[in-house]
């Protein structure tokens, strides 16, 4: 066991850990922090999304003791200070942009991170994007639609509620 | 995952000294490693990051005009720093995995796994890099020796990858449906002497020239020039993806489209 | 204007709040004081002896529990089947045990032979590779032909032969379509394999099993679409646990899509395991493991033959199906190729005589069951495919020949069984040719052509049978549980309302949903309602969400217990008005009095329910509490017409899809934006059925595509915005909403219309030899198709 210490959504963290923790499992298990979420283990799907000093990583796919020091953020803490949906959040739900959610806490971590570094991404860029991101309710139709609102597109003219 | 005792050392130096104990493996970003670990397909007794190393990180322009790129240097930041320079290289680092992948893998971990679907391999084989060691300097030709197997000996790192910068190249991939690695890639450069064609994803060798192709484009860098030109689907990979037949097929489908797409 | 609030309304989805903040509550967020992690030593071949299984040097590995195998589960009943068909000879299916953890054989790679219970989930697995297994491997039967054959290797070898059942439907009319198919002007026949899928919801399976000493009961947490059916079969069937001592509780279901219909061994094993053990049992799923151990979706090789007269009219169907059950028999899987599939084959049209002919077959792989839409896609793909092929054949636009066949007069008893209520086929179609611009494909067809791409327009049409369904029917049919559902509506003192239902969302919003009705019906707030589902200690007892069936039976049921919350509170607000209760009225949240202006809120009579002073405690007992059960008097016909274009890489052989237009009729619709959503998902999902998934075992059962590394999943980059319309409505006439259930059309209506706009793209390039490829169609497979 080796002690790891980061700070994770703004508050110092640390916990004891073997050299094979995950930084997801660190983070569900050691912080209870059951957001981020484990659906493949082949590094695709995409529901482990967080961002480790500043850059989306797949938290499956990274051991806890590589954060150290790190500055890691996590689905629980994106929303406004008052509690309230972030841009990218409430554009989900205002777009219907999840179903079981079980994808979704990757899905907004990932949208953050690409309008970051694209604030106005075209539909085809935002689709590039979520290549490591697989949904399995939504078809993605109402994901990329939410994540061009985000961006302050104006959506009204793409079919459908 | 078997365990396994996690070191991050910051210098070279104490990178090859951790690498010196029996059962130690170089961890660079993780993104095929600790998915194999996971698979319990791999037992490391000591993982040893290269990611701490500042000297092993980013992209620069030597004095001899070589785009020199450090071992550790994940994907995003060769997309992102190598653009003006190499375009074909930024570009192919950035259709490499998915964003989060680009953010953790990098060009030394691929070089050095040297998986037969993985891009980097043919960037560097087409573009004649040299594979800069912690001991030596190794060309690009006598680097790749079959898919999963290079040059390197146990407990060497490559430290620096150093491209000569073509005068148009591309990197044209056909993706796996399923993994989104290359089904088949093809990465074209035309240098002052002559043109150089590098497949991935084809072979059951790994990464290849195709030296046929290089002939005919080093007359005429046309992709009409590679009309009649096929490889022959006699050791390609074969498997529920694609016959040996189709991935011979879109070799000579992606080279065309490299070349025309050279910039 | 479009509603606010109430019925056809699209609200913002309440339980979204939770799910984008990472505060929704999955199994796998459950974690119970002293819990012991169990790993599953699972075969690696497909077929063998189990002679030897010597866990004495693993048991003693650091943090081992205790290791248990095939014998402890001796005294213990087998994974029951809950659908048992009778073959064309009136006899039953061959029905074989399913063993909990493998005794004597395996017979699929993936099946459990030892449970490794440990401190940590890694010391289960570092346990488990120090068993000891002595297997004598087997040849083993994948392909379903082959295994009919004489002299096949038998994957269970109490039972006479691999065949389940012959099945055909309808027997009797055999002889009447064989003679149809000797007069017809035109036969037209394919061969096609509906391919094999996995569900793939991204939440994979979990099962954590609890006991309580003190009282003597077991509890089970498990991403399950139905804890009541988990409760019942488990309970009774396999442990022997009274219902009353048994809990399933089934919270935030990350995705089901049939999958997590089904009873698993895995369930059965943590609660067992916790009651012997008096700790807390837990078990995740990889990815990995979830490839052979959830049952699989599809798998059917078919030939179907069409006969039409001279007048391009349809005479006759006659099909043959081989349909995949894998090793055993998961818990629904023998309704899936029966009565979920042969009751479809009239389609939209009006063919007047069809036979209908299933073999269902053992197989040494994953069991095969109930997959989004189950039976009903393979239906209408092998219908809407040899469909467009005799159009073809016939030189006639396909468009036309179904509208041609269309059935236009409701209600509508078609060859194969069934009465579909309502529809309007007609209009679907006009609607999909408007939505889907089919007038501007020739200048899209002359632009993809500009660029060196082929493009293709296929058009399907669909009908499914769902909101399934009536108890007594089924229960004809073979199946061994009811399908009723029900509800109960609690009215708190203050006015707030919990409904306890059966049905169970694991993604449909029915948190949002199913308040809009009861709202509707109550002139409430939406917000002062809550939905209880996922726990059999909560609600009565249900039947779930599957079938498309939560808002035409869940609903309806909600609907009939609220009209007893009305009944009764409409005597407590005439007793507190002094006015008879014939002359009440229910409207905005006010109990009113016929032609007065005499009225009382909501809150009032709801609190004089509990608290009963001025009271009629003569004629009704306080509370204010109603439970129905609602049981189908039919199925529902949702119906629809579909369009896609595709664009075809010549060079490669890749297709992209570049519009997707489906014009559906779902009834009335409670919320607009679910339903949407519901069918962007079912065209996802279709599409990747098209062109990207297939689970494909190896000769020796060796599982070829065990990961997404193998297994192609749809990405966003597949696929395109989706045109979805379902303005055209033809209410149900036997349920109280009008409503026949959306869950499931996109995933049956989509994967034909792929194939024949790849098809059609092919032909307009001059390769009409290409008249079928398989599904998915990948970039190989049609290239080879090209150049064959």
């Amino acid at each position: 066991m080796v002690q790891v210490k980061m700070t994770v959504n703004g508050k110092a963290a640390s916990g004891d850990v073997e050299g094979r923790t995950l930084l997801v499992q660190f983070l569900r298990e050691n912080l209870h922090l059951t957001g981020t979420h484990v659906g493949c283990d082949t590094s695709q799907c995409g529901a482990c999304v967080v961002h480790v000093n500043g850059t989306a990583v797949k938290a499956c796919t990274m051991l806890a003791a590589e954060a150290e020091g790190a500055e890691v953020v996590t689905i629980e803490g994106v929303a406004n200070a008052d509690g309230s949906l972030n841009t990218v959040q409430q554009a989900f739900q205002d777009h219907h942009g999840l179903q079981c959610g079980f994808c979704t806490p990757g899905m907004v971590m990932t949208a953050t991170a690409l309008l970051k570094e694209n604030p106005n991404p075209t539909e085809a860029e935002i689709r590039d994007y979520l290549e490591g991101n697989i949904c399995r309710c939504t078809g993605y139709h109402n994901i990329v639609k939410a994540i061009m609102a985000a961006a302050g597109q104006d959506v009204s003219r793409i079919a459908a509620e | 995952m078997y365990n396994f005792e996690f070191v991050r050392p910051t210098t070279i130096a104490d990178a090859v000294a951790a690498l010196g104990h029996e059962g130690a493996q170089a961890l660079g970003g993780g993104q095929t490693l600790l998915p194999t670990m996971k698979q319990r397909l791999a037992s490391p007794e000591k993982l040893v990051s290269l990611t701490g190393i500042a000297e092993m990180q980013g992209v620069c322009i030597s004095d001899d005009g070589h785009l020199c790129i450090g071992g550790a240097t994940p994907h995003a930041v060769v997309a992102r720093e190598a653009a003006k320079h190499y375009p074909a290289l930024a570009g192919l680092a950035s259709h490499i995995g998915d964003p989060a992948v680009r953010n953790r893998g990098t060009i030394g971990g691929s070089l050095a796994n040297n998986d037969p679907s993985a891009c980097y391999p043919s960037a560097a084989l087409g573009s004649g890099a040299v594979i800069v060691t912690n001991t030596r300097r190794i060309a690009a030709d006598d680097y790749f020796q079959g898919m999963f197997t290079t040059a390197l000996q146990d407990g060497e790192i490559i430290t620096e990858v150093r491209f000569p910068v073509p005068e148009k190249a591309s990197y044209q991939k056909f993706e796996q449906p399923a993994s989104r690695f290359a089904l088949v890639g093809v990465f074209v450069a035309k240098y002052a002497d002559g043109v150089r064609v590098a497949v991935t994803g084809a072979s059951e060798e790994g990464v290849f020239r195709w030296s046929e192709a290089e002939a005919a484009l080093s007359k005429s860098f046309t992709a009409d020039a590679l009309n009649g030109l096929t490889v022959p689907a006699d050791g390609m990979i074969g498997d529920l993806h694609g016959s040996k037949e189709y991935r011979a097929h879109l070799v000579g489908v992606m080279t065309k489209r490299a070349v025309a797409a050279a910039a | 204007m479009p509603k606010d609030h109430g019925i056809g309304a699209s609200p913002k989805r309440r339980e979204d709040l939770r799910f984008l903040t990472g505060n929704g509550n999955y199994t796998d967020d459950i974690n119970l004081y002293g819990q012991t992690y169990v790993h599953f030593l699972r075969s690696d071949v497909a077929h063998g002896r189990l002679n030897k299984v010597d866990t004495a040097a693993a048991a003693a590995m650091p943090g081992v529990v205790r290791i248990f195998t095939g014998a402890d589960f001796a005294g213990v009943g087998g994974l029951p089947c809950g659908w048992q068909v009778t073959d064309k000879h009136g006899q039953p299916m061959q029905e074989p045990g399913h063993p909990v953890l493998a005794q004597g054989k395996v017979r699929h790679v993936g099946d459990p032979i030892a449970a490794i219970v440990a401190e940590t989930y890694e010391q289960a697995r570092d346990a488990a590779e120090a068993i000891v297994l002595d297997i004598e491997e087997l040849p083993a039967v994948i392909d379903m032909k082959a295994a009919v054959k004489d002299g096949a290797p038998k994957v269970h070898d109490e039972l006479t032969s691999n065949l389940c059942y012959d099945w055909g439907f309808v027997e009797e009319n055999k002889a009447a379509v064989d003679e149809a198919f000797k007069s017809a002007a035109h036969v037209t026949t394919l061969e096609l394999v509906n391919n094999r899928l996995v569900a793939n919801p991204m939440e994979p399976r979990v099962a954590v099993g609890d006991y309580n000493r003190s009282t003597d009961e077991s509890t089970l947490y498990t991403t399950s679409q139905n804890p009541h059916v988990i409760r019942l079969l488990m309970g009774a069937f396999v442990l022997g646990i009274p219902e009353h001592k048994l809990r399933v509780v089934a919270p935030d279901v990350g995705g089901g899509f049939g999958t997590k219909i089904f009873h698993y061994a895995e369930e059965a094993f943590c609660t067992f395991a916790a009651r012997q053990l008096k700790r807390p049992v837990k078990w995740t799923s990889t990815r990995s493991e979830a490839f052979m151990s959830d049952a699989h979706g599809r798998d059917h090789v078919t030939k179907i033959e069409l006969a039409l007269d001279k007048d391009n009219n349809f005479t006759a169907l006659r099909t043959e199906t081989y349909a995949n059950m894998g090793a055993y028999l998961s818990t629904f899987a023998p309704s899936v190729p029966t009565w979920l599939h042969g009751t479809l084959m009239a389609g939209n049209y009006r063919t007047p005589l069809i036979y209908v002919n299933v073999k269902a077959v053992f197989t040494n792989t994953v069991p095969v069951d109930a997959y989004r839409g189950a039976g009903r896609p393979e239906a209408t793909y092998q219908l809407e495919r040899v469909i467009d092929k005799a159009a073809r054949e016939l030189g006639v636009d396909p468009i036309k020949l179904r509208r041609q066949n269309f059935i236009t007069q409701f209600p509508y008893a078609t060859p194969v069984a069934v009465e579909y209520d309502t529809g309007d086929y007609v209009a679907t179609m006009d609607k999909l040719e408007q939505i889907a611009d089919l007038s501007g494909f020739a200048a899209r067809r002359k632009a993809s052509e500009a660029k060196g791409k082929l493009r293709g327009l296929g058009v399907n049409c669909y009908i499914e049978a769902c909101g399934i369904a009536p108890s007594n029917l089924v229960g004809q049919l073979g199946a061994r549980a009811g399908l009723y559902e029900s509800a109960t509506v609690r009215v708190n003192a203050t006015g707030s309302i919990s409904v306890m239902t059966g049905s169970h969302s694991h993604g449909q919003g029915h948190e949002t949903a199913f308040p809009q009705v009861i709202a509707e019906m109550l002139g409430i707030d939406e917000s002062m309602i809550e939905i209880v589902h996922g726990d059999t200690a909560k609600g009565p007892m249900g039947m779930g969400t599957y079938g498309s069936r939560s808002l035409a039976v869940g609903g309806s049921a909600m609907v009939r217990a609220t009209e007893k919350i009305i009944n009764k509170a409409k005597k407590i607000a005439a007793h507190l008005m002094e006015a008879s209760d014939a002359d009440i009225e229910v409207k905005d949240g006010k109990f009113h009095v016929a032609g007065t202006d005499k009225s009382v809120a909501w809150g009032d009579v709801t609190l004089a329910a509990y608290v009963p002073h001025n009271y009629p405690l003569e004629d009704i007992e306080p509370g204010l509490e109603e439970t129905a059960f609602y049981d189908p008097s039919n199925f529902t016909y949702p119906s629809g017409a579909y369009c896609c274009e595709v664009e075809v890489d010549p060079d490669t052989g890749r297709v992209t899809i570049e519009r997707f237009s489906a014009a559906d009729d779902f009834g009335n619709i409670i919320n607009p934006m679910i339903v949407s959503g519901q069918v962007h998902g079912g065209i996802g999902q279709g599409i990747g059925q098209a062109l990207l998934e297939g689970c494909v075992y190896d000769d020796n059962g060796q599982l070829l595509t065990g990961s997404y590394m193998d297994y192609a999943m749809p990405r966003a980059s597949d696929v395109p915005f989706y045109t979805v319309d379902h303005s055209c409505v033809t209410p149900c006439t036997h349920n109280p909403l009008g409503v026949k259930g959306c869950g499931e059309a996109g995933a049956i209506g989509s994967p034909p219309a792929v194939v024949n706009a790849v098809i059609d793209a092919l032909h307009s390039a001059g390769k009409t030899h290409v008249t079928h490829i398989d599904m998915p169609l990948s970039p190989n497979r049609v290239w080879a198709a090209m150049n064959a």
